[in-house]
């Protein structure tokens, strides 16, 4: 397989972005591997053909934001806004994310090994999020449609304002936000959680879908009501 | 009605519970609730109206109304992006979103804005083939609540416009009822039909101007730096706002007054919230040449724009441009009495605005879905009363005509640039504007508070 390889301290991000944005030259020349990111931002967003394409370190904000198709692995933690509304493809990271992690993502799968910040997986819509850690305050807040797997704890005000998107839980919760609720396990759900962790990688495997609580919305919020008026 | 009795006195009415306050204490008692409306603020502040353009005479040389040239082009962009927006007038209509208003209404103005070399705006929602395929020059959306938001779309777009806020709720989500949720605004928005879609008041992945300048850096980067990149922004501490979105990287700040309309959100923000659109501008011209930067970055105003001489002068204030929500749609029918066929008959609409609640001229139930003349509408009878090629002569017709006023003023100062017009060219009719606007009380060369700064 043909390796294209990217220095950081030689290319500049505008260098490496504009090389990404082209379509794929030929079969089994999708590699491309960047060195020394030492916490750039904005790198390898806007990607949108099936580039394999791996981070040897930290990156900044938004790196992989707005992804389609590429497969994005980033060795190191992720700033502010990782993977940030992806719409397909995969994007991995070995380390921590910061906060907003996967914010408004319609697709695509985003796996974290770490914990993540504030907000992780604020206004989903549509993408798969598993974290191998714990989420900070205000994750899934608003958001839409889609799947979060947690398989550490979660802040405060899990779910707030929860559309038709859905958390699995493997830890314990601060609290629940507005209009969230804790709901039976039913055998699909097992199954979701079970695809996820498969999909998430063989560090996952040895989890067991058994231990996931599920968190959805209890849609009192769906229409405008007075009598869910502290809500507001 | 009953004779009047010359023996009863006549009745005083409370002037702090007028009828308008005591409606509003009954409806709050019943419902429990604030009350969720559309359009712009009903009570009259400092607009446009209280300045004047002082035509040229002996001390000014006017140029020949009808015969010598005024140029309109209009230039957006030009800080950062490789392709700048060229604009044929400084009038663009400004983003409103498919679901706030039909697919035919958006379809029309992206026909209108085409016919006559300006930009149409997208909204909270996403974007409409219809709109892209209409639009000669689009601006794309980045909002708070992220609704269809793509990145196919965002290289399709030809400026990209980042909304902080609106000068009708700066601060506020926004709010689409579910009864304007049909399939597909709720399949746009990746919501089920029906469902009230609240929208986030704050991006989700950033939170102050230092995120911001690397998010804006975010979609150049991804744009290749090709698109320029505006900040829209609700007016309300707008001097410090505005050097804010300088600093971030901003190319064009689009600035909107509390004049500016809503599709919906809560009345006590409409009324009580924000700054006028006069007052705003002001201050972020100062803020802009305070930086040095009144040349680079570009300022265009919205929030109650409606006739050629309002373009005027907020173009001598300082701005490159304007942006028009309210005034089209009511181009095209809003509050008129009533609809058009297709045949160009006239069909009398009064009895739906009574159903309403309201009459013409007094509508502002957008948010309800049941738009008597077919524009905020999502219901299938109700939309085909809007036939979008009438809508869109409409449209082209009341922004040529505003260009037209704009020109003929300009001329009138002694200009072949609208855009030369300048503040020497205003004065106010009351205090109150004078100072928000800073410019002289008519007469006199007082401009209250002058030396004290903002
Ligand atoms: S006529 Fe239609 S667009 Fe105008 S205020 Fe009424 S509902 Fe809104």
């Amino acid at each position: 397989m043909e390796r294209l390889t990217f220095d950081l301290h030689a290319s500049s991000v505008r260098e490496i972005n504009q090389f990404l944005h082209q379509a794929v030259p030929e079969p089994g020349a999708d590699l491309v591997t960047i060195e020394h990111p030492d916490g750039a931002h904005n790198l390898a967003v806007g990607l949108n053909a099936p580039w394999q394409v791996r981070i040897g370190g930290h990156v900044g904000y938004y790196a992989a934001g707005m992804n389609q198709e590429a497969t994005i692995t980033i060795a190191g933690n992720a700033g502010t806004g990782l993977a940030e509304n992806m719409m397909s493809g995969r994007v991995h990271v070995r380390g921590f994310a910061s906060n907003s992690a996967g914010a408004s993502a319609h697709g695509g799968l985003l796996v974290i090994d770490g914990d993540a910040g504030l907000r992780c997986g604020i206004s989903l819509k549509g993408a798969d999020i598993v974290v191998g850690g714990s989420v900070g305050s205000f994750s899934a807040f608003m958001a839409q449609a889609g799947r979060m797997v947690i398989c550490g704890n979660a802040g405060d005000a899990l779910g707030d304002s929860l559309y038709e998107a859905v958390i699995y839980l493997r830890g314990k919760v601060a609290s629940l936000g507005a209009d969230a609720q804790e709901e039976k396990m039913q055998e699909a759900d097992y199954e979701a959680v079970e695809t996820l962790l498969r999909a998430a990688g063989s560090d996952y495997r040895h989890h067991d879908p058994r231990q996931f609580r599920r968190i959805a919305s209890a849609r009192k919020l769906y229409h405008w009501n007075a009598d869910a008026r502290h809500s507001y | 009605m009953p004779p009047i009795d010359p023996a009863i006195p006549p009745q005083e009415m409370s002037a702090s519970y007028d009828p308008a306050i005591l409606s509003y204490i009954q409806r709050a008692a019943a419902d429990g609730l604030y009350e969720i409306r559309g359009l712009g603020a009903k009570r009259k502040i400092p607009h446009f109206d209280d300045l004047l353009l002082l035509g040229a005479s002996m001390s000014r040389y006017p140029l020949e109304g009808y015969r010598e040239k005024c140029a309109t082009q209009t230039i957006l962009g030009t800080r950062y992006a490789k392709k700048p927006i060229m604009l044929d007038m400084p009038i663009t209509i400004a983003g409103m979103s498919f679901g706030a208003l039909s697919a035919s209404v958006k379809e029309a103005l992206g026909r209108a804005a085409s016919a006559l070399g300006t930009s149409t705006t997208t909204g909270d929602g996403g974007m409409t083939e219809e709109e892209r395929a209409t639009s000669k020059i689009l601006v794309y959306q980045c909002l708070p609540s992220r609704y269809g938001f793509c990145p196919d779309d965002l290289r399709r777009a030809d400026a990209i416009e980042v909304v902080i806020g609106q000068g009708a709720k700066p601060g506020g989500g926004g709010m689409l009822l579910g009864q304007k949720i049909n399939p597909r605004v709720a399949a746009m928005r990746t919501l089920p039909a029906g469902i009230d879609q609240r929208s986030a008041c704050r991006h989700p992945d950033w939170t102050g101007p230092d995120d911001l300048t690397i998010k804006i850096q975010e979609l150049r980067e991804i744009t290749d730096w090709e698109k320029p990149i505006y900040v829209k922004i609700g007016a309300s501490r707008t001097y410090h706002d505005v050097k804010l979105a300088v600093h971030a990287g901003a190319d064009v700040i689009v600035l909107d007054g509390m004049q500016g309309g809503t599709a919906a959100t809560q009345q006590v923000f409409i009324e009580h919230v924000g700054i006028p659109t006069l007052a705003a501008l002001r201050q972020a011209v100062q803020a802009l040449e305070e930086m040095k930067m009144k040349d680079t970055v570009q300022l265009v105003i919205s929030g109650g724009i409606r006739t050629g001489a309002d373009v005027a002068k907020a173009l001598a204030m300082g701005a490159d441009a304007v942006s028009i929500g309210q005034g089209v749609l009511m181009a095209m029918g809003c509050n008129a009495s009533t609809w058009t066929t297709p045949s160009g008959e006239p069909v009398d609409a009064t009895g739906d605005y009574q159903t309403l609640g309201a009459s013409p001229g007094t509508c502002h139930h957008c948010h309800t879905g049941h738009c008597p003349v077919g524009i905020t509408t999502q219901d299938d009878v109700l939309e085909k009363r809007l036939s979008p090629s009438w809508a869109a002569h409409r449209v082209q017709n009341y922004l040529q005509t505003l260009n037209m006023e704009l020109t003929t003023l300009a001329r009138a100062c002694g200009k072949n640039n609208v855009h030369h017009l300048e503040r020497e060219d205003l004065v106010a009719l009351t205090v109150e504007a004078a100072a928000m606007a800073g410019v002289p009380l008519a007469g006199t060369d007082w401009v209250p508070g002058s030396s004290t700064g903002r």
